[in-house]
């Protein structure tokens, strides 16, 4: 039979460790700690914003964003240069990610599905960022690392405002 | 026949020149909806409006939907390769009949009551006619055409049946436009993907931003601190005298930030290819020869130059940038992506890269832009006795012979030149 009641967090099964880590994620890019975001991160990872809801073939595609190792660095200096008025100015932001599912495991890496609602207060106006998440995460000895983030917006062709933070 | 089928909308008044004056503008043309509503009537519905790339309906029954102003319409190929630009809304009772953005289709069905049209627009079939006999004829009712003109793949629409030919009103802007398009390194311009984003400000903002080079290191310091300084280097146009801003009548205009790419056919060899493409030249070195390879490794950030046609699309550096009036104070822009149709993917790939480091909700450009954007739709709101200033470079602008107002890059006179324009139409 199955249990439903097991805690959402349960360290001693990857997905437990993998949502643990992804909360991490989420509060530090709710606090704007982006120095400790990219630290989370493994050389050969990728941080993907879709536009196409159905592509997976996301080198060959225009996303939103698309985020190896270079990029994320140049992303990062940019939010803490303070001369980028859009990051300097961005607003203010709190996310719940949960529906926690693990997709695949392989060797050392996790594939886990999730969703994730992000609100953005600035200026009098709260927007919501609604989105499907994947991870991947692959557990190292230094302790798990990011290889992969992509997050599906439910909106993602459509207009979006102009975004200073990071999803 | 009884029921009337034309009859006369409002007609909006003519006092709204004044607001324009020589070179400084009164703020209210950002924040006065009755303005905005006039600028629809008297400028996006008489003028040429830029409503899709032949690249994005290559088959027949291809089609993109868009807006002419606040007009929703449906751009599509027929069988017989002509293309239509359609109003999207029945003739029935007047819902839309599209709701994808793009596909592939036989014809377009309004869901209310089934009433369909072909490809060319023309009311095919409705059901249980019997109460429509004597009433309507169907020819009479086909889905509302907008006159249609192409001009090196640029497909423009208008409501005015009366308009001056697409190519006269391009006039001058033309000769900029084939430069542009040199961009294909030999290869059709196609589209490849777009970002969508929308700002809480006045269509005229992102109008006048497109020429404005003054804003760019400002604005952009972040991202010039993240493109190499080989790119930084190319993008040094603010202290180059051969960088230039250039009125091209009819409200167009176009700003050069990179002298030696206006035309990317000429190449004196003394160049170097900038080092972050060198995997891009190795794979490409193994398909085409080295002329080739330079034709396309220069090409990859685009024209040299931001080209601005009135009212609503600006062709600039490597993709089109289209605007569309949602509100007096909300504008939706597309940043639409070019390739070369039938080109080397690397090189294709290596461009959306490009234009996703800068452009969109979440590039390294659009973002600083829109909350500049913003920051002036807010300040205008602060009252009407302060004008607009768009006047910078009046001391150094010169006429070319060809009537062409020429001045530095960071000038304002593409923002006079569109301001000349709205002005005359918003007179009439």
């Amino acid at each position: 039979m199955t249990n439903l009641n097991i805690p959402a967090a349960d360290p001693s099964t990857a997905l437990g460790r993998a949502i643990e880590f992804i909360w991490q994620e989420a509060a530090l890019l709710d606090r704007k700690d982006y120095e400790a975001w990219g630290a989370l991160w493994a050389d050969d990872g990728h941080y993907i914003v879709p536009i196409d809801p159905d592509t997976t073939d996301f080198e060959a595609t225009l996303n939103y964003a698309y985020d190896d190792a270079r990029m994320r660095r140049l992303r990062i200096e940019r939010f803490a240069s303070g001369f980028s008025m859009s990051a300097a100015d961005s607003a203010t932001t709190v996310r719940t990610v949960s529906r926690f599912a693990l997709a695949n495991m392989d060797g050392d890496e996790v594939e886990v599905h999730s969703a994730q609602l992000l609100a953005a207060y600035k200026r009098g106006t709260t927007t919501l960022f609604a989105g499907n998440l994947t991870h991947r995460v692959r557990f190292t000895a230094e302790g798990p690392k990011l290889v992969q983030k992509v997050i599906r917006l439910v909106n993602s062709q459509d207009a979006l405002n102009a975004l200073g933070f990071l999803l | 026949m009884n029921a009337p089928l034309r009859f006369h909308p409002r007609t909006p008044d003519s006092s709204y020149a004044d607001l324009v004056q020589d070179a400084v503008v009164d703020p209210a043309l950002y924040t006065d909806p009755q303005i905005f509503d006039v600028e629809m009537d008297k400028i996006f519905t008489k003028t040429w409006v830029w409503v899709a790339h032949v690249s994005e309906l290559p088959k027949p029954g291809d089609f993109r939907s868009t807006f002419v102003g606040r007009n929703p319409v449906i751009v599509v190929r027929d069988r017989q390769n002509n293309i239509h630009v359609l109003e999207n809304r029945c003739r029935h009772r007047g819902a839309t009949v599209c709701e994808k953005t793009k596909g592939n289709t036989t014809g377009f069905t309004c869901p209310y009551h089934s009433w369909s049209y072909g490809l060319d627009g023309k009311l095919r079939g409705l059901p249980y006619a019997d109460g429509y006999e004597d009433v309507i004829e169907k020819s009479d009712l086909p889905l509302k055409a907008l006159k249609v003109g192409v001009y090196a793949g640029m497909i423009f629409a208008s409501y005015n049946e009366e308009i001056e030919p697409l190519e006269d009103f391009l006039g001058n802007a033309k000769h900029w436009i084939d430069l542009f398009m040199k961009q294909g390194a030999g290869f059709p311009i196609k589209t490849q993907g777009e970002h969508k984003f929308s700002f809480k400000g006045n269509w005229k903002i992102q109008l006048e931003n497109t020429t404005d080079g003054y804003h760019f290191p400002v604005v952009h310091k972040t991202f010039l601190q993240s493109v190499d300084a080989e790119t930084s280097e190319m993008l040094s146009f603010m202290t180059d005298e051969a960088s230039i801003t250039r009125s091209l009548g009819n409200g167009h205009s176009v700003m050069v930030m990179v002298p030696e790419h206006v035309d990317l056919d000429v190449d004196d060899g003394t160049e170097q290819l900038q080092e972050r493409f060198a995997h891009v030249i190795e794979a490409l070195s193994k398909d085409y020869p080295p002329e080739q390879v330079r034709r396309i490794v220069r090409s990859l950030h685009g024209a040299g130059f931001n080209l601005n046609l009135f009212p609503n699309v600006a062709m600039s550096m490597s993709f089109f940038r289209v605007l569309r009036p949602v509100a007096v104070d909300e504008t939706e822009i597309r940043h639409v992506a070019l390739g070369m149709d039938g080109g080397p993917e690397i090189a294709n790939r290596e461009r959306m890269r490009i234009h996703e480091h800068f452009q969109g909700p979440f590039g390294f450009g659009s973002p600083d832009d829109a909350e500049a954007w913003e920051r002036v739709q807010a300040g205008a709101r602060a009252g009407r006795d302060v004008p607009i200033l768009v006047n910078r470079g009046l001391n150094r602008e010169w006429q070319d012979q060809n009537g062409d107002k020429v001045s530095h890059s960071t000038d304002e006179t593409g923002m006079r030149e569109a301001y000349a324009m709205w002005k005359r139409m918003m007179s009439k």
